[in-house]
């Protein structure tokens, strides 16, 4: 279990929330809304004060990069220090499997990052954050450069994860998908607008 | 041998020289006549009241008139090496990383060779130990100076990978590995050249002073030799050390990727 006590990012009204293993909570809400800063405050990528749970054990209490190989954020457009995808790898039979599930042929790592397009270096991205099994994936939009295939593949694959026991936040901008996937609710209001709330769906 | 001492005309004969800048300038139009002047006399009064304080202190061979003068090159020196820079971290921390490690390379590599290797008496003689740290000192500033620079560039133009790094799991110095290595050979790649045109493009200051001097030339080779292994550990050192601190004050104890500790962009 994910649990979100007061979180206080900048711009946004404090945030207690829960998201049980299995489950998958998504983030609604305009652009500029703080969605993305949402889940960097849940990584710790970003400072936010407040607490954050996983399985009873506080962010504070584990180093920072322990807390981030459990608690995962992927990013809408993943970026990478390597020539080639294979240099952000490690072998294995997991990550043939993550690759084909999303329709990726083995030979996509060892062509130049350029020269991918979006939608593959996004479903790269998305195995990548996922290979190393952490508990708890942000998912910052993870099918806005898929075509319906491609979308439908990805979906598929966070549901195995839910299966599997993950705890699932995802940010999107298709209500079908949200309807799909998710278990419960947060919208985010825009900058103007006071309005918060968190709803079963 | 001994020197040539220059009398005062000798010096009015050399700044004849200078004249041909000043014509030049006016000639062209190029309205530097004003700086040249400013610059020709800062230079000779700080090179002239450099030689009355060294004079000074090589006459009462004190410990502590050797440690004063040596801290104060050392602040200097802290400040040139981040000064310099287009962004660079804000408040005192960028003069602190300067100074602690021009202060603790700088000084190390001073004292090895003044102890170790040259060995004059008493140890502290100013008259070896002053010129040393000058000549260390130089040099490790423009490999710190360097090192921060390319270390920064690196963060900020590398900003989305090092933070896909640190998503993942690294840890600072694991995410800033690439920029890393980058900002450690940048550094040490200015005395890789000096050392290897030394003597056949150019004949480093010190063994032209030395030979001026009435030295040997042999015997000035030996000490230059000695010098640019001294400066060489030195900025290599300076070099990992001002990147590594670099990387600390880039993140925080969170492991985080700290940019806004960068002071804003000049326009």
């Amino acid at each position: 279990m994910l649990r979100v006590d007061y979180l206080r990012v900048p711009g946004l009204p404090a945030l207690s929330f829960e998201v049980a293993a299995h489950e998958c909570l998504a983030v609604e809400g305009p652009s500029g809304s703080g969605k993305t800063r949402l889940l960097r405050a849940i990584a710790d990528l970003d400072a936010a004060s407040g607490y954050v749970h996983l399985e009873g054990m506080e962010r504070g209490e584990l180093p920072g990069p322990e807390w981030r190989r459990r608690v995962r954020y992927a990013s809408a457009e993943p970026a990478w220090w390597g020539a080639i995808a294979r240099k952000h790898f490690s072998a294995s039979a997991k990550l043939d499997r993550l690759l084909s599930a999303l329709a990726l042929s083995p030979t996509t790592l060892d062509r130049p990052i350029a020269e991918l397009s979006t939608g593959e270096r996004q479903r790269l991205g998305l195995v990548r954050a996922i290979v190393d099994e952490p508990q708890v994936l942000l998912l910052d939009e993870p099918t806005s450069a898929l075509d319906a295939q491609g979308a439908a593949l990805a979906e598929e694959l966070i549901k195995f994860q839910m299966l599997a026991g993950r705890i699932v936040i995802l940010v999107s901008h298709d209500p079908a998908q949200i309807e799909r996937l998710a278990h419960a609710r947060l919208l985010l209001a825009d900058a103007t607008g006071r309005k918060l709330e968190s709803a079963a769906a | 041998m001994s020197t040539v001492e220059l009398s005062g005309v000798d010096l009015v004969l050399a700044a004849v020289l200078l004249l041909i800048n000043g014509v030049i300038s006016l000639v062209f139009g190029l309205r530097l006549e004003g700086r040249l002047a400013i610059a020709a006399l800062r230079m000779a009064v700080q090179l002239a009241a450099v030689g009355f304080v060294l004079k000074f202190v090589f006459a009462q061979t004190s410990p502590w008139w050797t440690l004063l003068i040596a801290l104060v090159m050392v602040v200097v020196a802290g400040y040139e090496a981040v000064q310099r820079h287009e962004r660079r971290l804000a408040g005192w921390w960028a003069y602190g990383l300067g100074n602690m490690t021009l202060l603790l390379v700088g000084g190390l590599a001073t004292l090895y060779a003044v102890l170790a290797v040259i060995g004059p008496q008493p140890w502290y003689a100013p008259r070896y130990v002053l010129p040393i740290l000058g000549m260390v000192l130089g040099n490790t500033l423009t490999s710190i100076s360097l090192a921060l620079q390319t270390l920064t560039e690196g963060a900020e133009r590398e900003r989305g990978a090092i933070e896909a790094r640190i998503a993942l799991g690294a840890t600072r110095f694991e995410a800033f590995a690439d920029v890393l290595r980058r900002a450690i050979v940048t550094a040490m790649t200015p005395l890789l050249n000096t050392m290897s045109v030394a003597g056949i493009v150019s004949l480093p200051g010190m063994m032209t002073g030395q030979i001026l001097a009435g030295a040997d030339p042999a015997e000035a080779a030996k000490y230059q030799i000695m010098i640019m292994f001294v400066l060489s550990g030195a900025s290599g050192l300076g070099a990992l050390a001002a990147a590594y601190g670099g990387v600390l004050l880039l993140t925080d104890a969170r492991h985080r990727l700290r940019l806004d500790r960068l002071t804003a962009a000049r326009t």
